[in-house]
């Protein structure tokens, strides 16, 4: 009976049996919890198009676009969203400008020159940097950093754009290094020993093979952090203000495009009305910066991988 | 550069040659664990050198601590001497990167610079000051490394289009740009094929001439094809050196008897 050989022995089949609903079950949630959010996510992109597109039948998009004042809740109104765009610039371009040389070089330090106990402290403390609540950002900008300024630059604005770069900047950075360590600890160390192996000095290795091999997975993380930059809102309104300016100065207030809709969604505005619509304009156009980021920056991290494939 | 002058009686080719590295009673240990346990042996000018065993037996561990590679593993500490042209390598005053300068090595996986092939040969004489026309070197380096013809037209290309052998032949002349007093290699030719593995043998004998190579091979037909001296070794000690005739031929220890015919390992 128990001879393998046998094969006229065997009574199993290998036909299904007993159906496993616990499998299905899981299976079914696990769906529709992933059709929430892509679900969420659709549902925010059409809400944003249908509610701009009413907005662009009451001012016309190149008023939107190219005008340069904009005072949507007081008459004269006038929709010109580039001093919002210029707002947002200003904190981002700041933003990097202090992230950018800081994060890569701390991501170069962790990645090439701190050894293993001092990368165990370090990168949970920039990851914790990563975790502090925006508002304390806002915060830590409203009550140190300008009071700080203020002893050096005497005739800078309580609500000032400096301030507020300066902070984003800091909030961004954990982003920079920790992603561009990541990046730059993906190049395989057989590079780095072929380099030695030629006499190289670490400064030489880092900066002539290191950095160019791991560059697309650094400069994605620039993006993802100027992406971040963008988005930011709280530390912004409360560390810049609430001024739509359009002039090239630091020192005074300005309004970014997302303390635009923190303002108008915190005020009494009634719903339908244009300055209501003028929301959704604002956030699309927001969208669409962001969205082109992120979108930019997995391309560059798509190449990124082809490398050492 | 002076010449550490070494004659030693017992055979021909010994006489004419002199000795560039001197191992003595080596040993290397990882967080105080010995991989290598006080190897003696020399090498020789102009003369190339295989070391074989056994997986694991601390060959490779052995390589690369003769131009400070290990200097990058976490753990590492060496005890014993070894004299490069008489100067102790691991002494106090020592630059490692001189010394990397000075011994050149080509690992066991092709490991080119995500850059054209160009740049792969001339970025390292560059950083080290190379003064000299460097598309002659180029150009030689590639030659020496019988890879010339395949790539002339086409330098600008990133290192990454060649095939694996090819670009094992591109990090030998990257290795031979440098001009190195010594060529170290660890099993170069493990992740080849057949056809690119004899180009790089073919390759080793046309080096033999002017450099001083020591290989490190898994494969025992190589070390008897390639090598005029054969170090064997086996759980971190060397348990033979001499030439690799004697070594494949007349093997004075059991233990080498049973491995070179291929009775374990």
């Amino acid at each position: 009976m128990n001879d393998p050989a046998n094969n006229s022995g065997l009574s199993f089949s290998i036909h299904k049996g007993v159906t496993r609903w616990g499998e299905t079950g899981i299976k079914f949630w696990l769906r529709i919890c992933t059709a929430i959010s892509l679900f969420t996510t659709i549902a925010i992109v059409v809400l944003l198009l249908v509610e701009s597109f009413g907005f662009f039948r009451e001012v016309s998009p190149i008023e939107f676009f190219f005008g340069t004042r904009w005072v949507p809740l007081l008459k004269p109104s006038s929709y010109g969203v580039l001093p919002l765009l210029w707002g947002t610039m200003l904190i981002t371009v700041g933003a990097a400008v202090i992230a950018i040389p800081l994060g890569l070089a701390s991501a170069i330090y962790l990645s090439e020159y701190a050894n293993d106990q001092v990368r165990a402290w370090i990168k949970p403390v920039l990851e914790l940097l990563a975790g502090i609540p925006t508002v304390v950002y806002g915060y830590f900008a409203l009550t140190f950093v300008t009071p700080a300024l203020r002893s050096v630059i005497p005739d800078i604005q309580v609500f000032n754009a400096l301030s507020a770069a300066i902070v984003v900047g800091i909030m961004i950075l954990p982003t920079i290094a920790t992603l561009s360590d990541n990046a730059l600890r993906a190049v395989p160390v057989s590079l780095r020993q072929a380099a030695y192996a030629v006499g190289a000095t670490s400064y030489e290795v880092t900066t002539s093979i290191v950095v160019p091999a791991g560059l697309s997975g650094v400069m994605a993380s620039f993006l993802l952090a100027i992406s971040r930059a963008i988005g930011e809102t709280m530390a912004v309104t409360l560390a810049a203000g609430q001024t739509p300016n359009l002039d090239l100065t630091l020192l005074e207030s300005i309004q970014t495009m997302t303390a635009y809709i923190v303002q108008i969604s915190l005020g009494d505005t009634p719903s339908g009305g244009i300055a209501y619509q003028t929301l959704f304009a604002v956030a699309a156009v927001l969208f669409a910066i962001t969205l082109m980021i992120n979108v930019i920056s997995q391309w560059i991290l798509g190449r990124f991988r082809e490398v050492y494939d | 550069m002076a010449q550490a002058e070494y004659v030693d009686a017992t055979t021909e080719k010994k006489k004419t040659s002199e000795a560039v590295l001197e191992l003595q009673e080596v040993s290397v240990l990882y967080s105080g664990k010995p991989a290598v346990k006080k190897v003696s042996c020399t090498i020789w000018r102009n003369r190339i050198t295989s070391i074989i065993g056994p997986s694991g037996c601390g060959k490779s561990t052995l390589l690369r601590s003769l131009n400070r590679m290990n200097d990058f593993v976490d753990g590492v500490s060496i005890e014993g001497n070894i004299l490069f042209v008489g100067q102790n390598l691991y002494g106090d005053a020592v630059d490692p990167v001189e010394v990397r300068r000075r011994i050149g090595m080509v690992f066991q996986k092709p490991n080119p610079f995500p850059k054209s092939i160009y740049n792969n040969i001339s970025w390292g004489p560059s950083i080290n000051g190379y003064s000299g026309s460097m598309d002659e070197l180029v150009e030689r380096s590639l030659q020496q490394a019988a890879l010339w013809d395949e790539v002339k037209d086409r330098l600008q290309e990133s290192a990454l289009n060649l095939s694996g052998g090819q670009q094992q032949r591109l990090c030998i002349a990257r290795a031979l740009a440098m001009e190195p007093q010594v060529l170290l290699m660890d099993e170069p030719c493990s992740a080849l094929d057949p056809i690119s593995t004899a180009h790089i043998e073919d390759l080793l004998f046309e080096l033999q001439s002017r450099y001083t190579i020591v290989i490190v091979t898994h494969n025992m037909q190589q070390a008897a094809r390639v090598s005029d001296y054969t170090a064997f070794m086996e759980m971190g000690n060397l348990v033979e050196f001499g030439e690799t005739d004697q070594i494949f031929t007349r093997p004075e220890k059991k233990r080498t008897e049973e491995y070179v015919t291929g009775r374990f390992g």
